[in-house]
């Protein structure tokens, strides 16, 4: 039986700032996971992870994220994904805090 | 304290503009992250979960006011003006955008101080007894050699391609408050039969993935050897250690799979050959640095004021009682800086704090302040007639927390909250633990007790070598905590032992609690501290208490 693929996001740091942005639908760059492309297609997140890969002057370190698909747009499924959404827990700083 | 001189200065400040020049490369796309990701590890910057990270070296643990005002400027101007003191001696800003590091590291330089080998597979920043130079317990101060060792090692054209980092740590006191056996090399300065003074050789000692106590490689190394015995050591190792694994490239894997013995004859040889090029530059070089560091114009003055306030004041005289160690000097004491208030991040202090410790050191301290690997700021010299001032100015800054080597001076790495290595948070587990023990107001009578938390197997928090060491592990997708019991990170260093099975992030602190409320009814009075405890009584009566549905599973 065929695995099933768990539906991904593109996600990478901002080479200026170092923060989480994720890869949309229109191939910008966003703060808000919310707004990222929901990837259901193992070889369409490949070449979007490629894709991703290549703008080296907006990005660093591009990689596939677990999501799912949540009320207002994706969401994280792991816990340390859900850390990059907000930011530190013992400071009010990172994207909780803009 | 060493000062630069030319060609240091030269040195920093041609590494700045190159790395200058490679960050507007970076920027405008003509380097990949490929291509950038190990020329800014050479300059001490990281890229995290939420940010860009800029480890700083602080050599030895040993800052001037100067400096200490310097990195709370970074702080204010580049980062969110506050700095985090980490284990090794360094400290690290945890927002810098990647446009300001050359100004952050050109600034750093203005105060002699830079970022370079704080990362990557090189000889990284040598670190020291935080107590050196002043310690009533020392042979001799260890920071002339970690100095040496320093300028040997940075830039050092044959190791800047090692397997794997490598660390190395100097001590001159007997009571060992720098870890050198969980280190590359750990040097001990030893007197022989003769009365020479010398090293103890150790090798081979990590914690990680794979904890090992360091083994003794020499007994006794005079020292004018130093550089040429530790060259060899580190030489033997780029040629036998491990390429083909990451987690099999540390010199202690190359210790446990070639044997002592092998080691010792491979170095014994490079050394007998590269001995003779060491002419006495090395030497000489050393008598400059030793210049130094001649011990401040210690003064004499009465110390009556001090008893008298001791006597007046008990939220002072408990500070005093905790936060002071023995000084080498008549009159003078060793002040802990506690950067660990109940409930705070281990190891953080805001530009304001560094700029009142700074002030402290330079009115009251010799113009001295020392970072300690357990994530503290000392001031080394203060004469007991000053510490009532310094005291009331510490409070001020929120920076008077009683409670040095006890239970809520907690090792923490950055963890899940940070780094991007980590497997779990540990800044929380630590602040829950501080914050609970503060409730209970059980910390005096739990007395010695050191907890150490590190958020993934890498064991920054050196876990391994806590009474009580926390391990932050994803089990599932959930962050799951083991205990590890009986370390211990001294002249006695032993890997604690795993107790069990981990505790969620919910129950951790419950679990702790119930660890060492549990100890004060196994100790056979209140003078044996936790670990001696648990080396009379041994794993049982504890995992007893960890674990107590279990044990009653097992009686039934």
């Amino acid at each position: 039986m065929a695995r099933i693929f768990t539906p991904k996001v593109v996600t990478a740091n901002a080479l200026l700032e170092g923060d989480a942005v994720w890869l949309t639908e229109d191939n910008t760059w966003t703060r808000n996971i919310a707004e990222a492309e929901l990837i259901t297609d193992e070889a369409h997140g490949d070449l979007r992870l490629l894709e991703a890969q290549a703008r080296a002057d907006e990005i660093a370190g591009a990689y596939l994220a677990d999501a799912r698909p949540g009320s207002s747009g994706p969401e994280p499924v792991h816990f340390r994904e859900a850390f990059r959404t907000r930011g530190p827990s013992n400071y009010h700083h990172g994207k909780q805090a803009e | 304290m060493y000062k630069y001189n030319d060609f240091d200065e030269g040195f920093v400040r041609a590494r700045v503009a190159q790395f200058r020049g490679q960050v507007e490369r970076r920027i405008d796309g003509s380097l990949t992250e490929d291509e950038f990701k190990p020329l800014r590890l050479m300059n001490g910057l990281y890229l995290q979960l939420h940010a860009y990270m800029l480890r700083v070296a602080v050599p030895y643990g040993t800052l001037n006011s100067a400096q200490m005002l310097q990195l709370a400027l970074i702080a204010d101007k580049w980062d969110k003006g506050y700095g985090h003191f980490t284990t090794r001696q360094n400290i690290q800003y945890n927002w810098p955008k990647l446009g300001d590091v050359p100004d952050m590291l050109e600034a750093l330089a203005d105060v002699g101080m830079h970022a370079i080998q704080t990362s990557g597979n090189t000889i990284r920043n040598v670190t020291a007894d935080h107590f050196a130079g002043a310690a009533s317990d020392e042979i001799e101060d260890p920071r002339p050699y970690a100095e040496l060792l320093r300028q040997w090692s940075t830039d050092h054209p044959e190791f800047q391609f090692l397997p794997r980092k490598f660390k190395i740590a100097v001590t001159g006191a007997a009571e060992d408050r720098a870890v050198v056996r969980a280190h590359d090399i750990g040097l001990q300065i030893v007197r022989n039969d003769a009365g020479e003074v010398g090293f103890q050789v150790i090798i081979g000692g990590g914690l990680g993935r794979t904890p090992m106590v360091g083994k003794v490689l020499r007994e006794f190394l005079p020292k004018a050897d130093l550089l040429p015995y530790c060259e060899a050591i580190v030489s033997v190792y780029n040629l036998l250690g491990r390429r083909d694994n990451k987690y099999k490239a540390r010199i202690k894997i190359t210790v446990h799979e070639n044997g002592l013995a092998k080691i010792q004859e491979l170095v014994e040889e490079r050394f007998v050959n590269i001995r003779e090029d060491f002419s006495g530059h090395d030497q000489a070089l050393l008598t400059e640095i030793e210049a130094a560091f001649v011990p401040p114009a210690f003064v004499k003055k009465p110390t009556d004021g001090y008893e008298a306030a001791r006597l007046a004041n008990p939220a002072f005289r408990s500070w005093t009682d905790t936060n002071l160690s023995g000084h080498k000097a008549d009159g003078y004491a060793i002040v802990s800086i506690s950067i660990k208030k109940h409930g705070a991040t281990p190891g953080d202090a805001t530009s304001e704090q560094m700029r009142v410790m700074a002030d402290l050191a330079q009115k009251y301290g010799h113009n001295e302040l020392r970072i300690s690997h357990e994530q503290n700021v000392i001031l080394p010299h203060v004469h007991k007639s000053d510490l009532a001032k310094v005291y009331a100015a510490l409070r001020e800054a929120d920076l008077a927390t009683a409670n040095i080597g006890l239970a809520s001076d907690i090792i923490a790495c950055p963890g899940m909250d940070y780094c991007a290595l980590a497997t779990a948070r540990s800044i929380p587990i630590a602040q829950e633990i501080a914050t609970r023990f503060d409730e209970l107001k059980i910390e005096h009578d739990i007395g010695q007790l050191k907890i150490k938390i590190s958020g993934c197997i890498n064991a920054c928090g050196h876990h391994h070598v806590g009474h009580i060491g926390i391990l932050g592990l994803d089990r599932a997708g959930v962050e799951n905590y083991q205990i590890t019991l009986g370390g211990d990170g001294t002249q006695t260093t032993t890997i604690g032992e795993r107790a069990g099975p981990g505790f969620s992030a919910d129950d951790i602190v419950p679990a702790i609690e119930r660890l060492v409320t549990g100890y004060l009814d196994l100790r056979s009075d209140e003078n044996e501290t936790f670990l001696q405890t648990y080396r009379r009584l041994g794993m049982e009566p504890f995992k007893a208490i960890l674990y107590p549905s279990e044990d009653k599973a097992n009686a039934a």
